[in-house]
């Protein structure tokens, strides 16, 4: 079709700059086009191994450098890309779509980059793309959420591009394969990625925004940022120990907040974080199993959860709201929707013969065989978790539980063909694994439908739906409450605001003290200025200085003219 | 808004609700009988143990949802929380 070399951000990119000048019809077939003809291009034409350099500035940077963990990205990156174009053509707002174009193209660019610098780049264009995606909303809070998040991001950026330069110092390569902590300059990368994949107490931008953002919005947010920060963990950071730690963490603490939460798309964003920590884990291991099951499991993920929130954002649309505690009902109104979100939640809870469960397994598996008894533990303990919020919560609080009254229509149908695209590739992958497993990076000989695997995983997922069932019957559930939950995100809105409001309290009657003795002393400078005799002169009418301000400029003027005039 | 006289909707009537539950439960059981009739493999000893996997399920929810309700007790605000200074 086009030469292999064709960067895949570029369609993307074209794509967006002629959605700036069309609209209608014409605009809808660019953006589907990209992804489209970019996907096909891929998927056909670009074989593993395939570079693209230029020079710029001394530096060889590499926009190209495809092998087959940077194509397995490309190609989940096409396919989200796509359905969530279609899943946005109901929009007349050109600042989404353009906002969405320059944003999964920058992912591409990130994925495909093969240097710190073209990373930095797209990093950077990530960023700058997505937070139109939260300021969209066009509300006060949203424009907040994306300062706050705008800081996190650029404070990720600015660690990376600090990471690279001490990384060039001490390794004399800007190269982007595996980097290490073993010099300061890797901590700072593995700090900046940390940021991107909301570690533990760096991850409220995610909670913060992403519930902000438009319907829209949050289901291609949900997709892009994450992923691409866990493929360059994925590459650069694969069988650090530290990881398995902070992903078994970041499996675990999200799902209390989770259970406790009422807007359903935070808990959405909860139970990304808690996704994400099992990517995380496998990365830590490091093994050819465990790193094919974090790869995998992001490709899974990167369906169901757009799937959810996708399942929301059609909810907020009609219904206005995303409340657990005010919605409920709607499967009556929202059948398909509510039918689509149920597939979404099958998958993210990894039953059997959905998508989460295959790729999920690989990292328990590995785990297992790397002895790592406790965190195995910790991750089915977050397994049973992701049952509560993301399988049973989400679904049941929106479309089920008690009548809310609510009445509207059902999804628009460009909504309802992209969910149903989702929940297919969803249930395709849960059902024929060896066609995922057939891109995965590394060989795997590997098969997660044996009876061991699948009778102990739908007795785990019973057993926590039934212990669901009998604490709603009993009344032990927590009810649904308009609420606040205070989370790590309380050291810079409310203890750091706090902080400077107290000391600008605590310094006021100093400063008042202050104040007054400089009054004092004018004043008493003033009397007794004016009971002098020079004060009788006509250009001390008012304070001396400024009359000495006016004959210093004449004396100065005066020179300057002599020296032009001699 | 709701009409009075609006179609009755699947989950309307309780005793398809009750069915639906039932039809829950029958599965439940039937998961843990097939514990003493199937062999799981199994490379650790406590995986072993007949219904470890379903005895895990609902403990962990239950644990999970109680230590949660205390997470509350500690972390919850008002709506407005955080409107106040900013």
């Amino acid at each position: 079709m086009w030469m292999s070399e064709l960067p895949p951000f570029v369609p993307f990119f074209l794509a967006a700059l002629l959605a700036l000048l069309t609209r209608g019809p014409l605009r809808a077939a660019l953006m589907l086009a990209a992804p489209l003809l970019g996907g096909l291009h891929l998927w056909f034409d670009v074989p593993d191994g395939t570079l693209l350099s230029v020079t710029l500035l001394e530096f060889e940077l590499t926009l190209m450098r495809a092998d087959r963990l940077s194509l397995l990205f490309g190609y989940i990156f096409h396919i989200a890309a796509f359905i969530l174009v279609i899943y946005t053509l109901h929009l007349r707002d050109t600042m989404q779509h353009v906002a969405g174009l320059v944003y999964a193209g920058s992912a591409l660019g990130a994925v495909f980059a093969g240097d710190l610098i073209t990373l930095f780049i797209f990093w950077e264009l990530l960023v700058i793309s997505s937070v139109f995606l939260v300021w969209a909303r066009r509300s006060a809070s949203a424009s907040r959420a994306g300062i706050r998040y705008l800081l996190f991001q650029v404070s990720s950026g600015l660690l990376l591009l600090a990471g690279t330069l001490v990384h060039y110092r001490y390794t004399g390569s800007l190269a982007f394969d595996f980097i290490g902590i073993e010099n300061p300059g890797g901590w700072l990368i593995l700090l900046a990625f940390g940021i991107k994949c909301a570690f533990p107490f760096l991850h409220n931008w995610l909670t913060d925004a992403y519930p902000e953002a438009t319907p829209t919005g949050a289901a291609v947010l949900s997709v892009f940022t994450t992923k691409v920060a866990v493929y360059t963990l994925a590459r650069g950071f694969p069988g650090t120990d530290l990881l398995i730690y902070i992903g078994a963490v970041m499996t675990c603490f999200p799902i209390f907040y989770a259970v406790i939460e009422n807007d359903l798309r935070r808990v959405l964003s909860y139970s990304l974080i808690n996704q994400l920590g099992f990517m995380v884990c496998g990365i830590g291991i490091g093994t050819a199993l465990a790193l094919n099951g974090a790869v995998a499991h992001a490709f899974s993920h990167i369906l169901y959860k757009a799937l959810l929130f996708m399942s929301m954002g059609a909810v907020l649309f009609r219904a206005g709201n995303t409340n657990a505690s005010d919605l409920g009902g709607l499967y009556k109104s929202m059948p398909k929707t509510a039918l689509l979100c149920i597939v979404g939640a099958a998958s993210i809870s990894a039953l059997p013969l959905f998508s989460g469960f295959v790729s999920k397994s690989l990292v328990m598996s590995a785990l297992l065989e790397e002895g790592q008894d406790i965190v195995w533990l910790m991750l089915l303990f977050a397994s049973a978790g992701v049952l509560h919020h993301a399988g049973i919560k989400v679904p049941f609080f929106a479309f089920f539980a008690h009548d809310s009254g609510i009445r509207t229509a059902e999804a628009p149908r460009n909504m309802l063909l992209a969910m149903a695209l989702a929940a297919v590739l969803c249930i395709l992958i849960g059902c024929l694994p060896q066609y995922l497993y057939a891109l995965l990076p590394w060989e795997v000989d590997y098969w997660p439908y044996d009876t061991t695997h699948v009778l102990a995983q739908l007795q785990l997922l019973c057993f926590a739906a039934l212990a669901f069932v009998w604490m709603e019957i009993k009344g032990y559930a927590p009810p649904e409450l308009h609420a606040v939950n205070i989370d790590a995100e309380w050291f810079y809105r409310k203890l750091l605001p706090a902080t400077v409001s107290f000391l600008r309290r605590a310094t006021h009657p100093v400063i008042g003290v202050l104040h007054g003795i400089r009054q004092n002393y004018r004043q008493t400078l003033n009397t007794m200025y004016c009971r002098t005799s020079l004060a009788d002169y006509h250009l001390a009418a008012s304070w001396p200085t400024g009359s000495m301000v006016l004959w210093i400029a004449i004396f100065l003027g005066g020179y300057l003219l002599l020296d032009v005039i001699l | 808004m709701k009409h009075p006289d609006e179609k009755q909707y699947l989950f309307d009537k309780p005793e398809n609700v009750n069915r639906f539950l039932r039809g829950f439960y029958a599965v439940c059981g039937l998961l843990f009988v097939l514990d003493f009739i199937i062999h799981r493999h199994a490379s650790r000893d406590w995986e072993q143990l007949p219904g470890f996997y379903a005895i895990y399920g609902f403990v962990a929810f239950v644990m999970l949802v109680l230590v949660a309700k205390l997470l509350r007790k500690l972390m919850m605000r008002r709506e407005d929380y955080y409107d106040v200074d900013e």
